[in-house]
């Protein structure tokens, strides 16, 4: 603790002064020079530790210009909290005007943080960002429940009549996920999604209804839910 | 204004009102005529009136047909509640005081297209008293691509004469076949075609053939006899996904475009619907079965809609309707609703686009 506290102060005495480089990196200048070119003469300002693996690009600031004690404790801070994560390769960004900070993990696209807290957030699973695998992954998952629901609802089994939902709810249409949990006048109560699921498997369908917990119940919600992507919560909306 | 169209408009509200049946109707028209002959104001228009009879002579009698449609009955028997709702509305066309000239039966009497589905049909439809048309829809079809429906009602397409109009049954349900290949059974493929929202359906069109048959047919018959189509599927584009949709509408609707009154009377969407396009004014019909919700784009202008369904009432957003039809040919349409007031699109209100706002109670 005392050690990172003395770097600190140390960091922004170094910053005020002249915030070239902080590293005895050698490919520092080449760096500098290309970032100068890619933002269009713009003037930044580049510091990196942790062996050139990090790297804090700040804007508005001429090579060798001194920056404010604020700015400079703000660039300190974030170079020491992304000392923490010596293994990953990244590249921040402080722009001139924004409060939101861009951050490039391994190379990929830059992501907006807020805060240099949010910082463990982006960087799960052992300092590692959501990798394309693991997103496809989750997809998968998330599909599979949704499908399940989707088969049920285009299924007359829930109940004993040979309908199904998909008969009177084409894409689960006029079932209306984004107004619950909503007064329901004819029962007298407020009602969840799964009551009235519920109610249409007693009624229209004259099966029996699913508990709670039943999964057929969690997936009709999920694909009930999914086909109204982007719409507007609105609970008690009539 | 003309005291024939005062009269309808007064029809139009008294039937809204109150649902006077047609003989009641006919009372208070003729009650409210002669209190306006008596405040002279059949003298202010009289050479109207004359030009009206003139017209009369030419046009074609006023008659009203009924029609029923979308029962999608399975082989449940008589207890299950499409076939209650079937029966109702048979019940209902019976009570009709007068009775209609005839009715038609607008399609997918069958869900899934099984005979015992078509026979249970058969035998409920046959109990209404005027004469029966039948039209054809994909859930009687796609099982047996047919046979038995043609087994008991004869051809899906053919024309007739009555009282000067000519009317038209089409089966617009044709698809290309998606069967063959992937080797469905007919059950499979019936399953694809009755799924309403399947992201893999085939639009439906009138087809080659027909579009042939209906141009010959047409060629017979003179510019000014008024016509009354009736198609399973809206004779035009309005949401593809549900197949609320015909693709080669714009062909059928080029072969009708030459003839003065042309109406379309349509099933398959469940729900009000009115468009017009050019000479062709068109009107859905209702379902026995359940109400379908709008679809989310391409509804037309002209469409008042009916109010959400109440999902607590078996019978709420369903029904079946009536025509009746004007003496230059073209049509008043009523949407018999049970438990709600009738919804009552006029001529008049189509071709003008007046008075067409939300009812507060359909
Ligand atoms: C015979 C037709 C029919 C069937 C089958 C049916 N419903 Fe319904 N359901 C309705 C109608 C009609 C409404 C009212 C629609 C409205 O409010 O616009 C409704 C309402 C709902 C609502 C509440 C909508 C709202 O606006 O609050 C949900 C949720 C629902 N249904 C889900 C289902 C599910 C899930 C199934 C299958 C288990 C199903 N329904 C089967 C006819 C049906």
């Amino acid at each position: 603790m005392k050690t990172t506290h003395k770097m600190f102060m140390g960091l922004i005495a170094i910053l005020m002064m002249y915030a070239a480089s902080v590293n005895a990196d050698n490919n520092s200048a080449t760096n500098v020079s290309n970032v100068i070119q890619q933002s269009n003469e713009q003037s930044v300002q580049i510091v990196t530790a942790c062996d050139g693996k990090k790297k804090v690009i700040v804007e508005g600031y001429k090579e060798g210009e001194p920056m404010p004690e604020q700015k400079a404790r703000e660039v300190a801070k974030l170079l020491t909290a992304l000392m923490g994560y010596c293994e990953e390769e990244i590249t921040a960004k402080i722009p001139e005007t924004e409060i939101a900070i861009q951050l490039s993990i391994n190379g990929d696209p830059f992501i907006s943080v807020t805060a240099i807290e949010e910082l463990p957030l982006v960087l799960v699973h052992g300092g590692k960002p959501h990798t394309e695998r693991e997103k496809r992954i989750w997809a998968a998952e998330l599909n599979r429940m949704i499908d399940t629901g989707y088969k049920i609802f285009h299924d007359p089994t829930l109940g004993t009549n040979g309908i199904s939902c998909d008969m009177c709810h084409p894409n689960a249409s006029n079932t209306h996920p984004e107004t619950y949990p909503k007064f329901q006048t004819q029962t007298k109560k407020a009602a969840l999604l799964r009551d009235m699921i519920n109610w249409c498997i007693e009624n229209p369908q004259e099966g029996k209804k699913l508990s709670d917990d039943d999964p057929r119940m969690k997936a009709l919600e999920a694909y009930i839910i999914s086909e109204r992507t982007g719409v507007i919560l609105e609970p008690g909306k009539h | 204004m003309s005291i024939r169209k005062r009269k309808q408009d007064r029809k139009t509200e008294n039937e809204s009102l109150s649902g006077l049946n047609r003989r009641e109707f006919l009372k208070t028209a003729i009650a409210t005529g002669v209190f306006a002959t008596g405040s002279g104001l059949i003298t202010s228009c009289s050479s109207q009136t004359l030009v009206r009879q003139a017209e009369v002579k030419y046009g074609t009698d006023e008659f009203t047909f009924a029609y029923i449609s979308d029962s999608h009955l399975l082989a449940r028997g008589r207890e299950h509640r499409f076939a209650k709702s079937l029966i109702k509305a048979v019940e209902d066309v019976n009570a009709l005081e007068p009775q209609p000239d005839f009715v038609l039966y607008g399609g997918d009497l069958a869900q899934l297209g099984l005979k015992e589905e078509l026979s249970l049909g058969k035998e409920i439809i046959a109990g209404v008293k005027p004469k029966l048309y039948m039209m054809v829809g994909e859930h009687d079809w796609y099982f047996d691509m047919g046979e038995v429906w043609r087994e008991y009602f004869g051809k899906p397409t053919y024309s007739f004469d009555h009282k000067g109009i000519h009317f038209i049954v089409l089966n617009s349900v044709v698809v290309e076949d998606y069967w063959s290949k992937p080797k469905m059974t007919p059950m499979e493929r019936m399953l694809f075609m009755a799924q309403l929202d399947n992201p893999k359906g085939r639009p439906f069109t009138v087809g080659k053939e027909q579009c042939k048959w209906l141009s010959n047919d047409l060629s017979a018959i003179n510019k000014n006899t008024p016509i009354i189509v009736f198609s399973h599927s809206p004779l035009y584009k309005l949401y593809k996904a549900w197949n609320f949709w015909t693709d080669d509408a714009e062909e059928v609707q080029e072969l009708l475009s030459t003839f003065k009154a042309v109406t379309v009377i349509h099933g398959h969407t469940h729900q009000a619907l009115t468009n017009k396009i050019r000479n062709i004014t068109f009107h859905g019909m209702m379902s026995t079965a359940w109400p379908w919700p709008y679809a989310p784009e391409g509804i037309p202008k002209l469409t008042v809609q009916m109010d959400r369904p109440d999902p607590f009432n078996q019978f709420d957003g369903t029904g079946w309707g009536i025509v009746d039809t004007l003496h230059d040919g073209n049509v008043n349409k009523t949407y018999k609703l049970w438990d709600r007031n009738p919804m009552i699109v006029s001529y008049d209100k189509v071709s003008t686009g007046r008075g067409l706002v939300p009812g507060p109670s359909y």
